[in-house]
């Protein structure tokens, strides 16, 4: 039984959390003018420099807000509430799926904000190209909204703030956030290229006329999405069978 | 308001079973009740109150036995939306006001009641406008019951649904039950307190140790646990004519130590001085409920000391 009026108060609910919203936005936000300003003309991996920033902190920005959902999950779990939920006729799919939706509602508004700053900064895309970035942006989010579904139900609110930070860092890290690359060559950077958020920030590529992901792209979300997801229902039914 | 799903079956428990680890906190448990009953599940913490309803609502499944709830599984019947639960500890969800999160909460069941009407049931119209976050306990309390009740279920289970909640909030909790289980539904509710049970409750079911030590009407089980408790030493004495004297329940014996529980404790000591002389030290307890339930429960000389109720009640 799915309730429209159970996913909008759920919507509802996260829109009024603006605290939430404006860290999320903000950091990314602040950064990008404040490095982007500074590099207006520079060059950067094959394409300009306010490009690629502008895709390396829609990345940071929307992996910490679909990450987000492990914070939520995490409270509502130890408050009881998911317990609540467990004794009405809500499913559990349509409780997962309604913190889905608003992870990605997070997200969409993050890049939508980071589209209009690149913009700001003189970053020109068509049509087709920003369609196409955004798409890719919302494709390799997949295995971070995963990831914060079962993050929830692995960690306590209180540690949760941590273990989404270190995650988010590491990820942007690895992944070329920060606007550099640990290695370009080698076992290191076969490394980096196996993880979901350097594809986040090679989204950006797209305008370069390359179209999409090449298939190792593909096959790595895929990948992450698949592992990711067996796991969490694993923990889920864990839980499930305990009294928690 | 009697529905399909009610008519006929009630709600069975049989041979239900549940350990925690090295704790059995319920065993073998047997409980049939009827549609539109209100039966009180009574006991001291680690009595298995709320493991028991725990299983009924499907939060936890049974190690062995079997429920059924107007004959369906708990999980088939959650699904259906013929239960309404109020769980001991929960805290509401924030960044919604009280009816913003009834209203949510009502929009999962397939026939809810009117939120107002709810609202204005449970006391909580009053404060309808304001935020979840900004409720005091009592408060927040009977926004709980809200969402139990919204669902407008056959079965409503109430987990120790007035702990914590003063003595004025107490009464409106309950006269809002007692208007609610005029409509013909099931309840369930677990309670430490016998006044309580005593009050409300058709029937009780006595717990302790996650057994059923006593069932019946309400009255009958109140005389049974309001009795009090006769203490003495007395040598070589004999349980089984010690329990024969009049206004005694139950006799248990530990060395010289004699423990008698009960109904008449007056008659019971007239009997005892009179057929034993040498008994000495005597103490007459007004029983808590905590003694009655030992009293109850103090002639299963078996596997049952093995876990004192204080360590149940940690562990649980």
């Amino acid at each position: 039984m799915t309730s429209t009026v159970y996913v909008r108060y759920e919507v509802l609910r996260n829109f009024r959390n603006w605290r939430f919203f404006f860290l999320a936005l903000a950091f990314p936000l602040v950064l990008y003018f404040i490095v982007g300003t500074a590099n207006r003309h520079a060059r950067f991996d094959g394409t300009t420099f306010t490009l690629y920033f502008m895709v390396a902190m829609a990345t940071l920005g929307t992996m910490a807000g679909v990450l987000g959902s492990a914070a939520i999950i995490a409270a509502e779990r130890s408050s009881g509430w998911t317990r609540q939920m467990r004794i009405t006729p809500l499913g559990t799919g349509a409780y997962f799926g309604a913190k889905v939706l608003n992870a990605y509602l997070r997200a969409l508004l993050t890049i939508a904000l980071m589209c209009l700053a690149g913009t700001a900064l003189g970053v020109r895309l068509s049509a087709t190209e920003w369609l196409t970035l955004i798409g890719l942006l919302l494709v390799g989010l997949i295995p971070f909204a995963v990831l914060g579904i079962l993050l929830g139900h692995l960690i306590g609110p209180d540690s949760s703030a941590l273990a989404v930070g270190g995650i988010v860092t590491l990820f942007a890290l690895l992944g070329g956030v920060y606007g550099f690359q640990i290695a370009t060559s080698g076992p290191i950077f076969a490394v980096i290229k196996a993880l979901p958020s350097y594809w986040l920030v090679q989204a950006g590529k797209t305008a370069l006329g390359h179209g999409a992901w090449p298939a190792e792209g593909w096959i790595v979300i895929a990948a992450w999405t698949a592992v990711l997801t067996v796991i969490a229902v694993f923990v889920y039914q864990r839980a499930g069978s305990q009294t928690s | 308001m009697a529905t399909g799903n009610a008519s006929g079956k009630g709600i069975v428990l049989s041979r239900l079973s549940k350990a925690y680890g090295q704790v059995r906190a319920v065993r073998s448990l047997d409980l049939a009740i009827a549609p539109g009953e209100t039966v009180a599940l009574l006991g001291p913490n680690g009595a298995g109150k709320s493991t028991t309803i725990d299983m009924v609502l499907g939060l936890s499944r049974p190690d062995s036995g079997s429920i059924s709830l107007f004959g369906m599984s708990p999980p088939a019947a959650v699904a259906a939306g013929v239960i309404g639960g109020m769980l001991q500890t929960g805290s509401l969800v924030e960044y919604l006001s009280v009816r913003e999160l009834v209203t949510m909460v009502a929009s999962l069941y397939p026939r809810p009641l009117e939120v107002d009407r709810v609202l204005r049931l449970t006391g909580a119209a009053e404060f309808a406008g304001r935020r979840t976050n900004k409720l005091s306990g009592g408060q927040a309390q009977r926004v709980r019951f809200a969402i139990a009740l919204v669902a407008n279920p056959d079965l409503l289970v109430l987990d120790e649904p007035t702990a914590a909640v003063d003595v004025e909030g107490r009464r409106a909790f309950w006269a809002a039950m007692r208007e609610v289980a005029a409509e013909g539904k099931t309840v369930i509710f677990a309670t430490h307190y016998l006044e309580e049970a005593d009050a409300y409750a058709d029937r009780i079911v006595l717990l302790a140790r996650g057994r059923i030590v006593a069932d019946g009407p309400a009255t009958e089980i109140k005389a049974r646990v309001s009795g009090r408790t006769i203490r003495a030493t007395l040598p070589g004495a004999d349980a089984a004519r010690l329990t024969a004297l009049p206004g005694v329940l139950n006799a248990s014996l530990r060395g010289d130590a004699v423990t008698l529980s009960c109904a008449d404790s007056d008659a019971a000591l007239r009997a005892l001085l009179g057929q034993f002389p040498a008994a000495r030290d005597i103490e007459v307890l007004g029983a808590g409920i905590e003694e009655a339930f030992m009293a109850l429960t103090a002639d299963e000389n078996d596997e049952n000391h093995e876990t004192t109720p204080l360590i149940q009640g940690l562990i649980r």
